[in-house]
């Protein structure tokens, strides 16, 4: 189980990563979906070893991915919309929301 | 428990598809490849998802990530960036300052883990009609949460369209 947990440990690491260089909105989003997948191989690696015959951690990455999926439809919505009004999407572009 | 101690090689050959292509996620310049890398490393994790016994889970990811999540992350490329123009360069910048941040994160994680000798391993199985079991779990004990994520998912559509919609035409 432990390499389970230390595959999602160095994914979710990565995605970190990711998050913090990135300057590029679209390289962050993709980063956030890096991290989401590492805490969903947790659950499901709970979910096998600790408590099977629940099933309740797959139930949770389920409702994970669903919400990940509303999160990057959101989110490259909000790219699309900086990109136009900006013409482009570096993270530079949104400092105006900086006072 | 066997299984909890060794994985097996299936498991390897995976986790070096993941970590590999995640790797080259968050580093490659051009954002394309990127995206490309993405889909790469969201298979692999189906993958693991399959190894752990979530049959329903691999599907569900195979095709909300790999053929929507992955694919709209290409569509977001293609839009923003200039093809005809300019190639986007996505650039890193604080990566020294980011690497040790991670590599502390990640380090204390792991040692975390491995420190953790008294995980409660079940001697249960899997239920074996898995995808099954998911089912009756949605219609009763999760119906809540499921109606929920229902209306969550048509307030982000909504969401997107009325965010992305070109207002003068």
């Amino acid at each position: 189980m432990v390499q389970y947990l230390t595959l999602a440990a160095i994914l979710f690491s990565i995605g970190l990563f990711g998050v913090i260089t990135r300057r590029n909105t679209i390289g962050i989003l993709m980063s956030l979906e890096l991290m989401f997948n590492a805490a969903n191989i947790n659950l499901v690696t709970f979910n096998k070893f600790i408590a099977p015959e629940t099933l309740t951690g797959q139930m949770f990455a389920i409702f994970v991915v669903v919400v990940a999926a509303a999160e990057a439809t959101v989110g490259l919505a909000i790219v699309l919309l900086v990109y136009r009004n900006w013409r482009g999407i570096s993270t530079d572009n949104f400092s105006i929301l900086k006072w | 428990m066997n299984e909890a101690a060794n994985p097996g090689i299936v498991f390897w050959v995976l986790s070096a598809i993941i970590l590999v292509t995640g790797f080259m996620v968050v580093s490659l310049k051009n954002i394309f490849h990127c995206a490309i890398a993405l889909v790469l490393c969201l298979s692999g994790v189906a993958g693991i998802f399959v190894l752990l016994g979530a049959e329903f889970l691999a599907g569900a990811q195979v095709l909300i990530y790999v053929g929507a999540v992955a694919i709209l992350m290409i569509f977001g490329v293609m839009l923003t960036s200039n093809l005809a123009g300019k190639k986007i360069i996505a650039t890193t910048s604080n990566a020294m300052v980011a690497f040790f941040a991670t590599v502390l994160f990640g380090g204390g994680t792991i040692v975390t883990i491995f420190m953790t000798d008294v995980w409660r391993y079940s001697s249960e199985s899997l239920p074996i009609d898995n995808v099954m079991f998911i089912g009756k779990l949605l219609m009763t004990e999760f119906m809540l949460p499921f109606e929920v994520v229902s209306v969550l998912l048509l307030a982000a559509m909504i969401g997107a369209i009325v965010l992305a919609r070109d207002e003068e035409s």
